[in-house]
């Protein structure tokens, strides 16, 4: 699942000409860095809702569970069951 | 009356918390009329001096010219000086059509309707015309109020890359299944300076069936060889279902909006627009200036032809003299210093020197890209051009950032 989001997110957020320069782990903050900010988050979370068939509901889509891919995987594990 | 002391602590740790970021905004009080040259009171309680303005939006210098200052005067002699309505109950006089008739004729569309803002005009259009059948495919680097605009409408938000033409042609492949594919950008970004491929986004629109919406207020006026903005400079005249736009810029720099583009549209925002529908009509003086201003440059090129002169005498100097630019073709010059304390630096020593700029930084940009946004207005002249010129080499010389390039900054200042 880690590689699956970092995949996403590097090919949804990150410029080319800026990917070579940018080290990007599961570990690494989307949010609070401005890679990812609130107005481009919905794409994430619609992938994510459709990749692993489940809903995440608004309320719980938050910046700090969006801030690391660490804590989405924690989010989505967390729907899934 | 109830204004427990709790929720005032809430408040005041808010503000400190702004503070403590560095990012509490203070005003400055200007003692003249907007201009290329203007009387600047700061720290607040010093006596105002005079400044080099390089970070208005008078980019034709009409904000105080006496002709449009004349026609507000004449608009309120004449019709007085507000309406006391919303425009479809008693607030529509034949100001406003006129003024939404010349609006139609300058930008090329179909029809248009006016707003007190642009800001009302973005927030107002998305839900009168869409629903949740369609989807908004916004550029990522849209103003803050279309990102509004889009919250307050039940279509489906998408974004693309910033002017990345392969990412928004793989999201239109994405959204086939909807009704209404709307793109959406600005004409010039307001803190890049840089244009939307507005040539290419519309060859987009054809081959996936999509309607284009372009913000063109930081365009509106000058760019395009007659100043109808960005959709003339890249031959797209006729093809832009909805531009917003405002009177707040190089249009006479007061305040007002609009929508503009196809009938049907500019009908839905008058039924439906909320904006539109709840707040006053645009008063009668600056409706009045605003027509003189339309005048004024649909007769003549002259101002928008001096800001490019500027403008291309202004990236020259700042590129040769050493400072790392964003490339573009508007009089939106970003001059990138990367490090947020830098820009402040910089701005506060260039104030100085008698240049008024603003250093800006995350979050008003990315983090990592603070900058000093300069802007040129047709009403700088080269000497003035050439004064500023010299002050931003002598503290670029005092924090030894001329001939750095982006990683020379940062690893000498850090982001």
């Amino acid at each position: 699942m880690k590689d699956i989001i970092l995949d996403y997110i590097k090919n949804e957020y990150i410029d080319e000409d800026e990917a070579d320069e940018m080290t990007l782990d599961e570990n690494t903050p989307l949010i609070s860095s401005g890679i990812v900010d609130s107005f481009s988050m919905v794409s994430l979370k619609r992938f994510l809702e459709k990749k692993y068939s489940i809903s995440i509901p608004d309320d719980q889509a938050t910046p700090e569970a969006f801030n690391t891919v660490s804590s989405i995987i924690r989010l989505v594990e967390k729907f899934k069951k | 009356m109830a204004y427990p002391s709790v929720v005032q602590e809430a408040y005041r740790a808010e503000l400190g918390a702004i503070r403590e970021k560095g990012i509490f905004k203070e005003e400055r009080f200007i003692h003249s009329p907007q201009a290329a040259g203007i009387a600047v009171e700061f720290p607040s309680g010093q006596p105002p001096r005079r400044v080099v303005n390089l970070c208005s939006n008078n980019y034709l210098g009409l904000s105080s010219h006496p002709e449009v200052v004349a026609a507000a005067h004449r608009g309120l002699d004449e019709r007085g000086y507000g309406m006391s309505s919303v425009r479809f109950i008693c607030g529509t006089q034949d100001l406003h059509r006129e003024l939404e008739h010349k609006l139609t004729a300058f930008l090329g569309t179909e029809d248009t309707i006016l707003f007190p803002s642009c800001m009302d005009a973005n927030g107002g259009v998305f839900e009168a015309v869409l629903n949740d059948q369609d989807v908004m495919i916004a550029d990522r680097l849209v103003h803050a109020s279309i990102v509004d605009g889009m919250r307050l409408c039940k279509a489906m938000q998408d974004t693309y890359k910033h002017a990345d033409m392969k990412h928004l042609e793989q999201k239109l492949q994405d959204h086939q299944d909807k009704r209404v594919r709307l793109i959406i950008t600005d004409g010039v970004f307001s803190m890049d300076g840089d244009l939307a491929p507005l040539d290419e986004i519309c060859a987009l629109a054809e081959k996936y069936d999509a309607m284009v919406f372009v913000d063109d207020s930081h365009a509106s006026g000058f760019m395009g060889k007659t100043g109808r903005g960005t959709h003339e400079h890249f031959n797209c005249l006729g093809k832009i279902d909805i531009i917003t736009t405002t009177l707040g810029k190089g249009l006479g720099g007061a305040s007002g909006g609009c929508v503009s583009g196809r009938t049907e549209i500019v009908e839905l925002c008058r039924q439906k627009a909320r904006p539109y529908l709840f707040s006053n009509a645009v008063p009668p003086p600056i409706a009045a200036a605003a027509i003189k201003v339309l005048d004024i440059v649909s007769a003549s090129t002259e101002r928008r032809d001096r800001l490019e002169a500027n403008q291309k005498f202004w990236r020259q100097g700042v590129s040769e003299a050493g400072f790392v630019i964003k490339d573009g073709d508007s009089p939106i010059v970003p001059i990138m210093l990367f490090n947020a304390k830098l820009s402040q630096d910089v701005a506060r020593d260039l104030f100085a020197e008698g240049i008024y700029v603003i250093g800006f930084f995350f979050p008003v940009v990315a983090a990592g890209q603070a900058r000093i946004r300069t802007q040129m207005s047709a009403d700088h002249d080269i000497p003035m051009l050439k004064n500023a010129l010299e002050a931003f080499k002598k503290v670029g010389d005092k924090y030894g950032i001329r001939g750095l390039d982006k990683k020379g900054i940062i690893e000498k200042f850090g982001v």
